[in-house]
């Protein structure tokens, strides 16, 4: 039923309903048929190598990552890389963008070149960080460290977390940076002329006018990221598999050797609901402080 | 996967048709490592294909890890998306165990099952029959710099003990640039740090478990062992060895930054390949050192080409994997690729070729070390399990792996090295217990 | 970093214009210092792969002769063209299918909110919660089943699913962000049908729309988890066609260079021709 309204910003609640429904129904399949198999899984016994071993397992599953020592180190992990990360690229992102946006020669090459590290396949991000940026004999790190006198740092031995935390960090700027200023293109140059003219300077108008505006972007990148770096996999197995000890173990990860690598489906399944429940738990907390961003 | 046609079968095809008579196409789905060996199998497609026209090779190439993941999850899910699979001698028992490989008991007679080296047989059979053809076989042995040793004056023994070998570091270590005495895996995995270490623990009396499968992680043996394991390489090895794996010290020594190397011995042929290695000239090489018991100081591993149970195209793909593994097939390779890249350590006619021995000089070591490594019998008390540098159980890639990230904290100083294996101790306990292997 | 001392030490009340160049000197170099620094791991990878594989894992060095004996190992290896076909179907089939889907969902929840429209955003970003190593098994059980694997449609439903809660996320920031006096302007001037608005709304959303667009192809190109597991000869992309380089045995840093190289070159382009839509003001003046 059609509400006739003077702004126009209601139109019954069919119509928004109709638009929002493929992509909602489509999402719940997908979200329930997969979930629901991984939920049923981790109340079973279900070892791919061990098929006669069926039956209920209760909260077996659940007992043996809850019990597991590597556990809290491996949440801890988690959620220092994802802050670590956040920091980095939202700042970064912001402090870019603005740079970017300004008008000097040769603009559009300078920001292909910034946004490419998301181009490039993280695997192979993360072998090119590895073996020709941080060796520690032969890297391009060790060799600028050591041509002004300093030693060479052995980045995956001495400090993996923050080595893995740079080699995310590097690749997720560019995604920040890319939405950040998108978003501001839609930035009312009439504002900022007017506020210049009051002689604002750039500081002034960075924090009352450009932040401001960015807030909504901001926001969706902070969740979006986090989403993706609750889970970062590739970059830990490919440079220190999870090690020194448990240094670079995150939930992901934990999963992957307590599970995957037996082929422990049971366990996988548990592991990746306990991974949703510390999902939520994190996004609970961003969204208090950020979502209100969302709309107006 | 060749997108290139090739005039023989196009012309074959053609004539077929002309003739009416409907030959078909099988399409067989190989998946193999992107190790050298394998790599240089591929690149001979075209060869088996002209040989056998009615067969087209699909090939899926991915590193170890990936690859065991993927075809595992296929085999045992009955995915069906594979007709050949490359398989260690770790899996091989174990799937042949659960009936998931074809039993390879109707080998063409010209296939020549006694010319394989009864070691590598042996891993691959279950209750006598073959259960996959292996592709290549390696031991561990170790390399050194004769140049080095000459100009110290250091003479190496027939078989080097790890006393030896410490000394002999802390005599090489930094007499040159960027030179570590020894050069050791140190990255976290059951098939990377663990297979050196695991043979490391063998040769100082120790087990992974006792015959009632308790680990002994903590034992005397293992915790001797490890300590000069971690002291050997901080004090001599090189920089960042708690991340280097086999390709990482490889590449280490072949630019010359490792006085000695305890490793694969595939790595011969590329550490003597001039136009990849600074170090081909001066090249020498031993048995891997021992301590307390010869008994499992070397490995034995094998690449093998199996079969899985559920393919449906069984015959085109026993014709690949036996043109592969055949005598035929070294002999191809060493005359297109030259006698160096020969895939080692799976047939007597290998060892017994002058062409090879003249080529690789390297060929005894490896023949001997592969004959001496018994994985019935690789530690100096008894213990339930098979494998030398693994423990034939599905549970050891997880435990395995585990247990390298332990001793690679050990190796950082993260931890002690009493600290370490208690706690890989105390991990493997709770793996086994759930498994039920202990209460 | 830069020589930025004593730039930013040019008093305010000079002339205008000195200030002003000297502004835009320091805003150009400060660009691309960063700009260059960011692309250098690249370019170091790009560098690689014209080095012979001893060189490659030699100390660094600019200076060297270079040569093609990779590109050619690469393309003997394995045909490249199959694989990036792969992944240009997948990629932007996923891409396209994701759009078509987002674009409706996102408009309705920017311009005709509802109390529930923050939550279903929530919702639907939750979906994405379950690491993929968790789900493996069930997934290939389901495309098992359904005779999914190893094709390239299975590929496409999976990362159109994966991707969808991020593309109608970035829309939905694109389409808030549009200053609303200009939609009413429309319609008060009698494009009241939902066609017309579209008309309207989606060439000002172009530079939104292409920065998604552009994500969903990256996210999907790069994917190198599902991509792998999923598919065996016939439907393997680029990222397979990469990880059969990454060798645990053997020298292979040029070749996975020369490679990655190869792979990332359309990505470069795409981005290229994006940013290029980036272009501020489209017709915001005009409106006015």
């Amino acid at each position: 039923m059609n509400k006739p309204c003077a702004s126009g910003r209601t139109v019954g609640g069919l119509r928004t309903l109709s638009l929002q429904a493929p992509a909602v129904t489509l999402l719940l399949l997908w979200m329930i048929v997969p979930l629901g198999m991984t939920l049923w899984f981790s109340f079973q016994r279900y070892n791919l190598l061990m098929p006669g071993v069926t039956g209920f397992a209760g909260l077996e599953n659940y007992q043996y990552l809850v019990t597991d020592p590597a556990l809290w180190t491996a949440m801890g992990n988690t959620l220092l890389l994802v802050g670590w990360v956040l920091a980095i690229t939202v700042i970064g992102g912001t402090l870019l963008a603005v740079l970017f946006q300004q008008d000097f020669a040769g603009r559009g090459i300078a920001r292909v070149l910034a946004i490419s590290p998301f181009f490039v396949m993280p695997t192979v991000s993360a072998l090119v960080w590895k073996n020709m940026m941080m060796h520690p004999s032969n890297g391009v790190l060790a060799w600028l460290f050591e041509s002004v006198g300093l030693p060479a740092v052995d980045w995956f031995s001495s400090l993996p977390l923050t080595s893995i935390v740079i080699i995310v960090a590097w690749q997720w700027l560019p995604f920040a940076l890319l939405i950040l200023l998108t978003a501001m293109q839609s930035l009312d140059e009439d504002q900022v002329e007017a506020a210049r003219m009051d002689g604002a300077g750039p500081v002034a108008i960075f924090f009352f006018i450009t932040l401001p505006h960015l807030k909504r972007a901001i926001s969706v990148v902070i969740m979006i990221e986090m989403i993706f770096l609750l889970t970062i996999f590739a970059e830990i197995f490919v440079t220190t598999s999870g090690g020194p000890g448990l240094a670079t173990t995150n939930l992901a990860y934990l999963i992957y050797i307590r599970a995957l690598l037996d082929f422990d489906v049971g366990t996988a399944s548990a592991g990746g609901v306990i991974a949703i429940i510390l999902a939520n738990v994190v996004a609970i907390f961003l969204v208090r402080m950020v979502a209100k961003n969302l709309e107006d | 996967m060749r997108l290139t046609p090739h005039l023989s079968v196009t012309a074959l095809a053609a004539a077929i048709a002309i003739s009416g008579y409907a030959q078909a196409q099988t399409e067989i789905t190989v998946a193999t490592v992107n190790n050298n060996d394998m790599v240089i199998m591929q690149s001979l497609t075209e060869v088996f294909e002209e040989a056998h026209p009615d067969i087209t090779l699909n090939w899926v190439v991915l590193e170890e890890n990936v690859l065991r993941q993927r075809i595992t999850i296929d085999i045992a899910t009955g995915g069906g998306q594979f007709d050949v699979m490359t398989i260690g001698t770790y899996e091989v028992p174990i799937w042949a165990e659960r009936g998931w490989l074809t039993e390879l008991d109707e080998l063409p007679d010209d296939y020549n099952q006694d010319d394989l080296l009864a070691p590598v047989r042996d891993s691959l059979s279950l209750n006598g029959t073959l259960h996959a053809l292996p592709f290549y076989a390696e031991s561990s042995m170790m390399y050194y710099r004769q140049d080095l040793f000459e100009k110290a004056g250091i003479k190496m023994s027939e078989q080097p003990t790890w006393d030896e070998v410490r000394e002999w570091a802390g005599e090489l270590h930094g007499s040159e640039d960027d030179l570590a005495g020894i050069c050791l895996r140190g990255k976290p995995g059951w098939g990377e740090n663990m297979a050196f270490v695991t043979t490391l623990v063998n040769t100082f009396g120790g087990r992974w478990f006792d015959e009632e499968w308790n680990p002994e992680l903590n034992s005397e043996a293992w915790v001797t062992a490890i300590q000069f394991y971690v002291d050997l390489l901080n004090d001599y090895g090189p920089p960042g060895a708690s991340s280097n794996g086999f390709n990482e010290n490889l590449a280490l020594f072949a630019r010359g930054n490792c006085a000695m190397w305890v490793d694969a011995t595939s790595a011969a042929g590329k550490l003597y390949d001039g136009s990849e290695s600074s170090v081909a000239n001066s090249l020498g090489f031993a048995p891997a050192p021992v301590a307390r018991t010869p008994k499992g100081s070397h490995w034995l591993w094998s690449w093998a080409l199996a079969i899985p149970a559920s393919s449906e195209n069984q015959e085109a793909a026993l014709e690949f994997i036996t043109w592969a593994t055949s005598e035929a097939y070294i002999e191809l390779v060493g005359e297109t690729e030259g006698w160096t890249n020969v895939p080692p350590g799976t047939r007597h006619s290998t060892y017994a070729n002058e062409q090879y021995t003249e080529a690789a000089p390297f060929a005894g070591y490896v023949l001997s070390a592969i004959q001496e490594a018994d994985p019935n019998d690789s530690t100096l008390e008894p213990n339930p399990y098979v494998g030398v540098q693994t423990v034939n159980i599905p549970e050891f890639q997880s435990i395995g792996t585990r247990v390298g990230q332990t001793i690679a904290a050990a190796l950082t100083g993260d931890t002690t090295v009493e600290q370490a294996l208690d706690s890989a101790q105390r991990a493997t306990e709770r793996t086994m217990r759930r498994a039920g292997y202990t209460d | 970093m830069t020589t930025s001392g004593s730039k930013m030490a040019a008093p305010h009340a000079t002339t205008g214009r000195r200030s002003a160049q000297t502004r835009r000197a320091f805003i150009t170099v400060l660009g691309w210092s960063i700009a260059l620094m960011i692309f250098f791991p690249i370019f170091w990878m790009i560098l690689t792969g014209f080095k012979t594989e001893t060189v490659a894992i030699a100390d660094p060095t600019l200076i060297f002769s270079p040569t093609l004996e990779n590109y050619q190992a690469v393309q003997e290896r394995s045909g490249y063209t199959r694989f990036a076909l792969n992944s240009v179907a997948v990629a932007f089939g996923s891409t396209f299918l994701a759009l078509l889907i987002a674009i409706p969902c996102a408009y309705a929840m920017a311009f005709l909110p509802t109390k529930r429209t923050k939550g279903t955003l929530l919702w639907m970003l939750s979906t994405k919660m379950l690491p993929s190593v968790g789900v493996l098994v069930p997934i290939y059980l389901i495309f098992r089943d359904v005779g999914l694997l190893d094709t390239r449609t299975g590929l496409i439903l999976i990362y159109t699913l994966m991707n969808l809660p991020i593309v109608v996320w970035m829309l939905y920031t694109f389409f808030k962000d549009m200053p609303k006096d200009i939609l009413e302007a429309a319609r008060m001037d009698g494009a009241s049908k939902l066609q017309e608005i579209f008309f309207l709304l989606l060439p000002l959303t172009l530079p939104g729309i292409a920065s998604t667009g552009l994500l969903s192809v990256i996210l999907s190109w790069n994917e190198a988890f599902w991509s792998l597991n999923l598919t065996t000869s016939n439907a393997a992309p680029l990222t397979a066609y990469i990880a059969s380089f990454s060798s645990p045995e053997g020298l292979f840093w040029a070749k996975l260079s020369a490679a990655s190289t190869m792979a990332i070159a359309p990505i470069l382009i795409l981005g290229w021709m994006t940013q290029k839509q980036m272009v501020r003001g489209l017709t915001f003046g005009a409106v006015k």
